[in-house]
């Protein structure tokens, strides 16, 4: 059976480069970067080089200005709380995108359980921010405004220079989350007027265990890990230095194949979704148009009368690895919340699924992927009420509307008793 | 297949994958079709009974592998059971059956037992004399 990996926003295999890279660095340069003998002394020289290679990839200034954590939560977590202490005194007002990645959205909720606010604005059905909200939401108790880059769901590529505009014009600092663009878009953390980027080596080709937060020198942000004085007293703990050895030789590989990567994938991804929308009736596509508003790697598609996590799992089983945003998949038993803010019907959030292209995908896969995928949503429509009733005209499409039979979320209150989400 | 890592258990993935009584019944005498609040599923039992006995049941589910998984192992499970029998029928059963679900996915199953109540139902309404009580059946 052929095995087609589509999830390389959740996680890519390592370049052998980094690996080879890496490996000295468990074995015989173990030494912690914070000892001053010759064990520590040498990888910290490892850790500078890391940082400018990191510092490459995003344009920064200088590599005093990248520190490395965890991964991208922590970096999320450190940016949004870091700096919401930081600035405490100045007010307790946070502005972030309706889209944000949940890491971002749940430091906010955590912050406003403590006396912050917030104000999401929102985004369009494409999923894009609205400026004129944005300029309307800043209020001068703001102290951080967060934007991501790409959509870590549906691939939207955020107008940021503009968003950055508006945060300099209102003096406001300004955090992107790179995490769904480092690697396959450029970045410049400066032309974005970026305070605080963050992005994960190991959404292109590098290890896990390390993220990186590239945080401008004037950016006051302050430390929610409390330890010892590591990078630069701004995140305590013991640095990941065979992880974060990796992680250089895979952004400097990045910052080199960048546009050949891209052009790969854009081309993938428009074959993949010509070829869907040829092969299965009433399918969407959530987000932009496959073109300069969108990720080159991402695809979102959702597909109406079936359900996503049954997509999922028979896809899996035929050999092919991708990721859906329906309720059945999430433990919290919600549909993903950018789909709700795009304002998608909750029956087409639930038939949802993410294909993330990655460079070893060829156009054998993705024939592979559109053959196998048109035959699992028959299979499934086979067993669903809704793909039977809508047959007979007791429920509508959403897609396509035929003018027939109510929707199928009327349809889900009357038989659930209760409106669903 | 001994390095394939699955969701659900061995039993789970079977009933998911080849689900038994899958479909609709032709002149079905009771039909039941319920949602999910949880998350929003949907699933329809139809039941064939004859004198006083489960003959046959089929499902369609538009949900999870665990809610396809389910409403196979209830159909199965239904099947020759007196409406009497029927009405007493708990998800656990289902669960059980298919050798635990995890907890998440408890609610599916619980899917399953609302929409065969719902064909039951659906039946005692269209044959109210089904359900009398003999001694209120008049001699
Ligand atoms: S039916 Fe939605 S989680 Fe099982």
């Amino acid at each position: 059976m052929r095995t087609v990996y589509l999830d390389h926003q959740s996680a890519t295999p390592l370049l052998p480069e980094a690996f080879e890279a890496m490996r000295p660095y468990f074995t015989e340069y173990y030494g912690n970067a914070s000892s001053l003998h010759q064990h520590g002394l040498r990888v910290r020289e490892a850790l500078k080089k890391a940082r400018q290679q990191q510092a490459a990839l995003v344009g920064a200034e200088s590599d005093e200005e990248i520190f490395f954590t965890s991964d991208g939560t922590e970096s999320a977590n450190l940016a949004v709380k870091g700096v919401a202490y930081a600035n405490e005194r100045k007010g307790k007002h946070l502005v972030v995108s309706a889209t944000e990645h949940p890491s971002v959205m749940n430091s906010v909720e955590f912050l406003e359980k403590q006396g912050w606010t917030c104000t999401r604005v929102p985004v369009n059905a494409e999923g894009f921010i609205q400026l004129d909200a944005l300029r309307k939401a800043i209020t001068p108790q703001t102290v951080l405004v967060a934007v991501h880059h790409v959509n870590h769901d549906i691939g939207s590529i955020q107008p940021i220079h503009d968003v950055g505009a508006v945060c300099a014009a209102a003096g406001i600092p300004l955090y992107v989350d790179c995490e769904a663009s480092a690697g396959w878009l450029p970045i410049d953390v400066r032309a974005m007027g970026a305070s605080l980027v963050s992005f994960s080596p190991h959404r292109f080709y590098g290890p896990k265990g390390v993220g990186v937060l590239y945080r401008h020198r004037r950016a006051r942000l302050v430390s929610i890990l409390h330890g010892g004085v590591q990078e630069g007293g701004r995140r305590a703990g013991t640095e990941n230095i065979p992880a974060i050895v990796g992680a250089g030789v895979a952004a400097e590989v990045a910052a080199r194949e960048l546009s050949s990567r891209s052009a790969h994938v854009a081309r993938l991804q428009t074959r993949l979704w010509d070829g869907l929308l040829a092969k299965v009736p009433f399918i969407k596509l959530n987000g932009p148009l496959p073109g300069p508003g969108r990720a080159p790697n991402n695809i979102n598609i959702s597909t109406e009368f079936i359900e996503g996590e049954g997509q999922l799992l028979l896809c899996d089983l035929h050999g092919i690895a991708v990721a859906s945003g329906s309720s059945c998949v999430s433990k919290s038993l919600k549909i993903s919340h950018v789909l709700a803010a795009i304002g998608l019907d909750h029956a087409l959030a639930q038939g949802n699924l993410i294909l993330t292209l990655g460079k070893d995908n060829t156009e054998a896969d993705v024939d592979y992927v559109v053959e196998t995928f048109a035959k699992i949503v028959g299979k499934l429509r086979g067993m669903s009420p809704m793909w039977d009733e809508f047959e007979r005209g007791v429920i509508d499409s959403v897609i396509a509307p035929r003018g027939v039979g109510r929707s199928f979320s009327e349809h889900a209150a009357a038989v659930s008793g209760k409106p669903a989400h | 297949m001994s390095d394939t890592y699955t969701l659900y258990n061995s039993t789970v993935m079977d009933h998911f994958m080849n689900p038994r009584n899958m479909g609709d019944l032709k002149d079905a005498d009771g039909v039941g079709e319920v949602g999910a609040a949880a998350c929003g599923d949907i699933m329809k039992i139809s039941l064939k009974i004859r004198e006083g006995r489960i003959e046959d049941a089929r499902f369609k589910t538009f949900g999870c592998g665990s809610a396809i998984a389910s409403s196979s192992m209830a159909t199965e499970l239904i099947k020759g059971r007196t409406i009497e029998e029927a009405m007493s029928f708990s998800n656990q059963e289902v669960v059980n059956a298919l050798g635990g679900l995890p907890p998440v996915k408890i609610h599916c199953s619980v899917l399953a037992e609302e929409a065969l109540k719902a064909a039951l139902e659906d039946y005692v309404k269209r044959h109210p004399e089904a359900v009398a009580k003999p001694e209120s059946v008049p001699a």
